[in-house]
């Protein structure tokens, strides 16, 4: 495979990886935001949080994966964005810090103070960790103030706070939207009775309000947002160099790819359709189809963004040469080559194994299946 | 700017992590095995009391698994936020071992935990039992890929230099995959985990014996112990010679400095027992030595000799003094990559680029570098002797005692004396934090020694760096220190509670303290009394 054609399939490549981070570790962490307002006594919230008991755990590895799939494959951008966004990395570990303890210590120990904090703290990291990366997502868009030097050191010359703009708050809401539409549907699946009830709302009202919020940001890339085009000629078969091109900044840039590309319309409105289907399958009670649907939705969503900043990845606010691309972030021939082998390889038998254990594990989990396990069950 | 300070802390924050983590992974890297031993056991035998056994050893396993997930976040991370100018240099090398090991590793190590705690009633023995298996297989293939990255960090073979895209690129993936320094490096780590793990349930199980209750369920978790902890200190200590031995080929100068050998030694060179290293003199102020040993071990031969840290040095002065012309006419390259007489001189001096960023440190301009800043240079390529020296020391020496105390333990298990020999249970008891000790200084051997580099010869601590705020580190510094501690006192306080409650915590109403009643499980099956010895 030429080195060009395999810029791209890890454009794609990670994207799929991100999406399945959405999907699988979305649930999960949907699960956790849900969990102090759809559980009112303690039986409930460990019947919510036995739902995702036995997968909690591999779920998680998809970012994990993503994270190394991303070192592996765009170092420059594993580099200059986690160095970057500092402080909003530290607080995504940090939030995520609750989850592994939380899952595993709460239920250890019967005192309630002791088991509401462990609560909180699974509600922590479900909720600040896809906030975080929605907000990272809405200052890729904005452009982000760095720039390197001949030896290709990065400085990131910006501050945490203005991370936190309305555009990228508004993102990180569409994310948060996203995975709670996607855990409450998980949730619909797997719970009965009260708790299923009030997941079933959570479901149609998060949806919903995930379709207005990313219409709204839609909206506003469209007319409010500088956009960054390439000035000089592309050589996809060239080693990366970041410094070896010309950028503009450019407004109504990110809206091009839909005009260049006749199929590219399609991502936002795949995303729109799924938001408005999914919440359709709740309020008919079809649990199943509005899981399926909430995935799509959060394909649709982070492919929205993909698609938009195509061939972009993180483009520079002070330095638009500096900006990262598919093109000029990516690691070597080989080692794309190589890592391309192995996903290709180990992803069927990562999504082959996993459905395996959800199949094993299937069924709806009852407050009667908690008191009867009390001393095995989270 | 990159400060000293900067630097030191990013050193700091990775050293606190990364030592924080290796508590947990090692007890991770064993007891899967040791589970896995147990409840082939019970797949063979039916008999409940090994089912409980990998029940209760297992969620042991679990409190501490959970901090080893937590931590681990931070590690996959940490490259990134903070040591971004190594992540671009080597992120071609070193990425793709870590995202190989969450695809290969990561995922089935944590899809199938989920089922060996949650599917007991939901599988058969025998696919529970693949369960288990694939689970310690996940997890002992991670510390392969890991050790991998880690092992290319220290002896980067398979890559080259691109001026072009500025950073080393991966020429040949199994060079690095077959790399001895981390095979060398994987089995001495694992056999390392076998033995913490060993000691832990050899420890606990031996404090059921003192107390003289779960006599039965005690008496078989230790005799599992002792006959895996034997095999796996054995292995240990082979092991490790072996990562001595490579390290002697491709790390010289953590070699002298692990022996505080100032001078090169005539073949075979003398193995220092005990030394006051002197840094300031070069020498030592007192030595004990034993004759061959060193020269023997290192070289395994009697006739080549291993070089002193002051011949060492000597040879890095050239390689600075090289490095420099590489330095700067790779700096011409990256304003203008036409420039024919700037690539011919860097392609003559490519070798020692390395070296020549060593300078960084001091000067930006490394053209100007003063022969004080060279001087200076040359120094910083042995890391300090003195903690070197005694790392090392006290990890060989707990490496024998343990040894010695699995041999005993399975002395007495195959005589079938060890309840009474108290001595033996209670040094069992207290032995169980020394393999962390051993472990953690262990880490200490191989990356402090490996200072002043993050890549060997290749890159420099100093410039591997994210370019950020001091405030930054001082702040997350304090925030991972403050999270970790109280995480813990946590982990601590459970593992603790869950160790004294024994068995009895699975509520099966077999074990000490339970009513017959109580629990979920029933009345032991006739011919399995619960205390019988």
């Amino acid at each position: 495979m030429d080195y060009e054609t395999l810029k791209l399939v890890w454009w794609l490549l990670v994207g799929v990886l991100l999406v399945g981070f959405a999907i699988m570790d979305g649930h999960d962490m949907g699960m956790g935001v849900l969990l102090p307002f759809v559980g009112r006594n303690d039986l409930e919230r460990r019947a919510v949080i036995n739902t995702v008991a036995p997968h909690w755990d591999g779920n998680q590895v998809w970012f994990i994966t993503a994270g190394g799939a991303i070192f592996a494959a765009w170092p420059l951008v594993y580099a200059t964005a986690f160095s970057g966004f500092y402080w909003a990395m530290m607080a995504a570990l940090w939030a995520l810090f609750f989850r592994p303890v939380g899952f595993d210590y709460r239920s250890k120990i019967q005192n309630p103070i002791w088991r509401s904090t462990w609560d909180w703290g699974l509600f922590i990291g479900g909720a600040v960790p896809p906030i975080i990366f929605g907000v990272a997502f809405g200052n890729l868009l904005l452009g982000v103030p760095f720039h390197f030097n001949d030896l290709m050191m990065s400085t990131y010359t910006g501050s945490f706070w203005a991370l936190l703009n309305p555009f990228a708050l508004l993102a990180g809401l569409v994310s948060l939207g996203m995975i709670t539409f996607q855990g409450a549907n998980y949730l619909m699946m797997r719970t009965e009775g009260d708790i299923y009830r009030r997941v079933r709302t959570a479901s149609m009202l998060s949806g919903s309000l995930t379709l207005v919020l990313f219409a709204l940001a839609g909206v506003w890339v469209a007319s409010g947002i500088d956009g960054y085009v390439i000035t000089s000629a592309i050589d996809g078969n060239s080693l990366p160099d970041p410094l070896y091109k010309t950028v503009v900044v450019k407004a109504g840039a990110w809206m091009l790819n839909y005009n260049r590309y006749d199929w590219a319309i399609w991502v936002p409105i795949a995303a729109f359709a799924a938001l408005g289907l999914g919440v359709m399958f709740a309020q008919l009670k079809k649990a199943g189809l509005a899981f399926w649907s909430s995935s799509a939705a959060a394909a649709g969503i982070i492919g929205t963004a993909g698609v938009s900043m195509f061939p972009f990845i993180m483009p520079s606010s002070t330095d638009p040469r500096s900006s990262l691309t598919v093109y000029d972030a990516v690691s070597s021939h080989l080692t794309l080559g190589l890592m391309l082998g192995a996903t290709v390889i180990f992803m069927p038998l990562i999504i082959l194994y996993t459905s395996w254990c959800y199949k094993v594990m299937w069924g709806k989990v009852t407050t009667e299946y908690i008191a009867a396990n009390d001393k095995s069950a989270y | 700017m990159l400060t000293e300070e900067l630097v030191d802390l990013s050193r700091l924050q990775f050293a606190v992590t990364a030592l924080y983590h290796f508590l947990f992974v090692p007890l991770t890297l064993g007891l899967a095995f040791i589970l896995v031993i147990m409840e082939l056991t019970y797949v063979i035998t039916d008999r409940p009391i090994y089912k409980d056994m990998v029940r209760f050893w297992g969620k042991l396993f679990g409190i501490n698994f959970a901090l080893g997930v937590t931590t681990g976040i931070t590690m996959e991370f940490q490259f990134g936020t903070n040591w971004a100018y190594y992540s671009h240099y080597v992120g071609d090398i070193f990425g793709a071992p870590l995202a190989i090991e969450g695809l290969m590793a990561f995922f089935l190590e944590s899809t199938f935990i989920g089922l060996f705690f949650f599917g007991w009633d939901r599988l058969n023995k025998w696919k529970h039992f693949m369960v288990t298996v694939l689970m310690a297989v996940g997890s002992n293939l991670s510390a392969l890929w890991i050790l991998i990255a880690n092992g290319w960090m220290q002896d980067p073979i398979g890559a080259e230099f691109s001026y072009i895209t500025m950073r080393m690129e991966m020429t040949d993936f199994w060079a690095i995959v077959f790399n001895p320094t981390a095979q060398a490096k994987f089995v001495h780590t694992v056999s390392a985990g076998y033995v913490t793990a060993s000691l832990f349930v050899l420890g606990i199980s031996s404090y059921y014996l003192l107390k003289g209750r779960d006599l039965d369920f005690a008496r078989r978790s230790f005799r599992i112990a002792a006959g895996f902890g034997f095999a796996s200190a054995l292995s240990v200590i082979v092991l490790g010679d072996e990562s001595g031995y490579t390290v002697s080929e491709s790390q010289k100068a953590k070699m002298a400095a692990i022996e505080a050998m100032w001078e090169t030694e005539p073949a075979p060179a003398a193995f220092t027992v005990f030394a006051l290293p002197n840094e300031a003199a070069q020498r030592n102020d007192y030595e004990l030595q034993i004759p061959y040993v060193l020269g023997l071990i290192g070289t395994r031969s009697t006739t080549e000799t291993l070089p002193g840290i002051k011949e060492i040095k000597d040879k890095n002065r050239t390689r600075i003094e090289s490095g420099i012309h590489a330095v700067v006419a790779l700096e011409r390259l990256r304003k203008d990559r036409n420039n024919a007489q700037a690539l011919a001189t860097f392609e003559a001096h490519k070798a020692d680029l390395g070296f020549g960023l060593l300078l960084k440190r001091y000067t930006v301009d490394v053209a100007q570098a003063t022969p004080e800043m060279i001087q200076q240079a040359v120094d910083s390529t042995i890391p300090r002797v003195a903690p070197l020296f005694w790392s090392f020391r006290i990890m060989v020496a707990l490496g024998f005692a343990f040894l010695l105390l699995f041999g005993l333990a399975l002395f007495y298990s195959v005589k079938g004396t060890f309840i009474e020999k108290k001595w033996l249970l209670r040094w069992a008891l207290w032995f169980i934090p020394m393999p962390w000790i051993a472990a953690e200084l262990g880490w200490v051997v191989a990356e402090y020694g490996r200072q002043p580099w993050t890549i060997y010869g290749v890159l420099p601590t100093h410039i591997s760096v994210s370019n950020i705020s001091v405030g930054n580190l001082y702040g997350s510094l304090a925030g991972f220190v403050g999270f970790y501690t109280v995480l813990l006192v946590v982990e601590m306080y459970l593992m603790t509670k869950y160790a004294r409650l024994g068995p009895a915590s699975l509520g099966t109403g077999r074990y000490n303290g339970e009513t017959r009643q109580s629990g979920g499980g029933g009345p032991l099956p006739a011919g399995a009394p619960a205390n019988r010895i």
